[in-house]
């Protein structure tokens, strides 16, 4: 199929849309329980005031805001409802066209909204993930065509690296640099993949990237196949994301059907496959050699690096193995330019990034702000600051790799640099507020017992080095916990850090290293006072 | 190509066909293993040894490979579990909002710990580590269903009714 055919289709599906006066958007996400009976319960009321020819009822992705979902979006005048239920529909019906349903109404002042910046989030939640007719008529693979008609494989590599893209998964790597790295790489095979193992618990962009816009991570993973000269990609994702999973094979199989997958893709001369692996629940297969691994179909042990993947990968072949978050964000920065990439964030870290942002906080759900802007805008106006009127105490970034930033560094801008001098890492988004109620030892220790549960047992300091911390984690957890225990935490923590092969062991001491920074007292007061004295024997 | 192993199906299950299917589909190669595993934890609910000792002849690999590849992932289970299973979440997030308290309760009221069947078989118990919806902390699925944004009453109070229609 031809770019003029596809655009042919993308015109006539806007215009089919637009040839209904009003629509409503139903968040069809994880994140939105009972959506499913809200779409019925809607088409049904339309149906009995035979309606059908003008008003629109679509399931779209998520919009965000999970806290008060299921969230409602009445199209155009921009209403958003929350916390809808199915006995709401014929409110909703009938409101259309006069003022909105006061009860339900979402404050369309609310800071949550107003002070983010969406880019891979633009169409999550305005668009049918299960149809390519509605991404392609909201614009999508226009980045492709672009890159196909316009671009030659080294110019989009040299784009990427303009843009300053820097890896979503949370290392940060330069994306551009890989990708020039693998386009250089001699060798007749090269694979691409696509890393949604998201296993660190307590975030889910990914996830919610899946379900709300497939297409997007599809048409970023068809440009670098392009730009790197690869024919066969594999999309690794959780088996615990049936909704992603579906989603992402519906979307592969139009894709195909359309010629934007297979071979010759849209005349041109490039081929690409795309098949899905599920993932089965292993931490360590985040890891991109132990992820290699299991797409092999071994267990997930990590491989010594060097050789990175992008020289020798996977079936020892030449490797472009990026994140979810990443390749969506290919799309756009072809489509608006290197330049308006760069100029969005901080002087190293560019762009937006998606958070999940969750724990005690107001507003929990899905959000994408401008690298750099402050931990404390984040929580305190896009989240609504902690309920219940208790105190903040602590926010963790990164997950069981990253560390817990306390109330004194809120002022802290969002960028790998910043997050990694406060002892915590970006990772790949998740960000759960801790208030007061909670005890850093509690959290640590349960960070450590995920750690040594997920270790897969190759090397010896982190399998035998997280065992040993969570043991003195429980001394301290029980009160129990000597002077000399302290010490011993200190040296296995910097021990396990330096020493293990991969990222899994050289940053599970993250959390546990951050609170012994700055809630040390939590530590000191646990330790047990020493038996008293034994009598002098006379 | 690897020449095709002519090892019939274990029993005449017609669920035997669905897992050579997918076998044939990766042509027997050894990275079919996770795909098949899943493929027969679908259809038979868990992965027995007679499974596991089937899939080791149709790839060619050797037994131990594939019992360590089906030990090595937790989502893989050699147990079947019972008519019906609740699942804890125990992610950051719903740690954070009190999901210990929720196996703890399950512990002293069902006696059930993470990973146990009653011995009736009428309920399992499993934890798992974040189904990603952490924004609806805490989160427990029974049968599949997702509860969340409940306190803790509320949360055991639902497990509650719902053992009592599971029947």
């Amino acid at each position: 199929m031809q770019r003029e055919e596809l655009q042919r289709i993308a015109t006539e599906h806007r215009r089919h849309l637009d040839s209904f006066p009003h629509h409503i958007l139903v968040c069809s996400g994880l994140g939105c329980p009972q959506n499913e009976a809200i779409v019925a319960a809607l088409k049904r009321v339309i149906a009995e005031r035979q309606g059908e020819a003008r008003v629109l009822v679509r399931k779209v992705g998520c919009m965000g805001l999970c806290a008060s979902g299921p969230i409602v979006l009445v199209l155009p005048e921009e209403i958003a409802y929350q916390t809808v239920s199915p006995n709401d529909a014929a409110d909703i019906v009938e409101s259309l066209g006069k003022g909105p349903v006061q009860r339900l109404l979402l404050p369309p002042d609310l800071p949550f909204f107003t002070r983010q910046h969406k880019n891979v989030l633009a169409l999550s939640g305005r668009i049918d993930p299960e149809s390519i007719d509605d991404y392609l008529a909201a614009g999508g693979y226009a980045a492709l065509f672009t890159a196909l008609s316009e671009m030659r494989p080294a110019e989009v590599v040299r784009c990427i690296q303009e843009s300053g893209l820097r890896g979503r998964g949370g290392a940060g790597y330069p994306t551009g640099l890989k990708w020039a790295t693998v386009a250089k790489a001699s060798g007749e095979k090269k694979y691409l993949i696509c890393n949604g193992d998201e296993g660190d618990p307590g975030a889910f962009m990914d996830r919610s990237i899946l379900e709300s816009t497939p297409h997007a991570v599809l048409e970023g993973m068809i440009i670098a196949a392009y730009a790197v000269g690869a024919r066969l990609g594999y999309i690794y994702v959780r088996a615990e994301y049936p909704l992603a999973v579906k989603r992402l094979k519906l979307a592969i199989r139009e894709a195909e059907r359309r010629n934007l997958l297979g071979h010759a893709i849209c005349g041109s001369n490039v081929d690409l496959s795309l098949q899905i692996r599920l993932g089965a629940g292993a931490f360590v297969c985040g890891e991109e050699t132990a992820l290699i691994e299991s797409v092999e179909g071994r267990r997930g042990l990590p491989r010594p690096r060097p050789p990175y993947p992008a020289e020798k990968g996977l079936w020892g072949c030449p490797t472009l193995i990026n994140n979810v978050e990443t390749y969506a964000n290919v799309g756009p920065i072809i489509t608006h330019g290197p330049q308006w990439f760069a100029a969005l964030g901080t002087d190293r870290s560019k762009g937006t990034k998606v958070f999940a942002l969750t724990g005690k906080i107001t507003h929990t759900g899905l959000i994408e702000v401008p690298m750099g802007m402050s931990l404390r805008e984040i929580i305190d106006d896009i989240g609504g600051g902690i309920p219940g009127g208790h105190a903040f105490k602590a926010v963790q970034t990164g997950g069981p790799s990253g560390g817990c930033i306390p109330a004194e560094h809120l002022d802290a801008p969002v960028s790998y640099e910043s997050l990694s001098e406060l002892g915590s890492i970006m990772g790949s988004g998740g960000m759960i507020v801790i208030d007061e109620t909670s005890s850093m030892i509690d959290i640590v220790k349960y960070f450590m017992e995920f750690c040594m549960e997920e270790s897969c047992g190759k090397c010896i300091p982190c399998r035998v080095g997280t065992a040993q911390i969570h043991r003195l984690l429980t001394l301290f957890q029980e009160r129990r916990a000597t002077a000399a225990d302290l010490v011993q935490l200190e040296m296995l923590c910097d021990l396990v850090k330096h020493t293990s092969l991969c990222g899994l062991g050289q940053s599970a001491p993250n959390p546990a290293l951050s609170t012994l920074r700055y809630f040390r007292q939590e530590f000191l007061d646990r330790i047990a006072p020493p038996p008293p004295a034994m009598e002098a024997q006379s | 190509m690897p020449t095709r192993v002519t090892a019939p199906p274990p029993t005449d299950d017609r669920r035997w066909k669905i897992i050579d299917q997918v076998m044939q589909r990766h042509d027997y190669r050894p990275d079919a293993l996770i795909e098949t595993l899943h493929a027969a934890q679908d259809a038979f609910g868990y992965l027995d040894t007679v499974t596991l000792a089937h899939i080791a002849a149709k790839l060619k690999a050797p037994p131990a490979k594939v019992f360590g590849v089906a030990t090595f992932y937790n989502h893989f289970r050699l147990q079947p579990r019972g008519d019906h299973t609740l699942v804890v979440c125990t992610g950051t997030a719903c740690h954070v909002k009190g999901n210990d308290r929720i196996l703890a309760w399950m512990r002293d009221r069902h006696h059930l710990t993470p990973g146990e069947t009653t011995p009736d078989n009428h309920l399992s118990l499993v934890e798992v580590r974040c189904v990603g919806a952490c924004a609806l902390a805490p989160v427990i699925l029974t049968d599949g269903v997702l509860t969340g944004k409940k306190d803790f009453e509320e949360t055991t109070t639902i497990i509650e009714e719902w053992l009592g229609d599971a029947t």
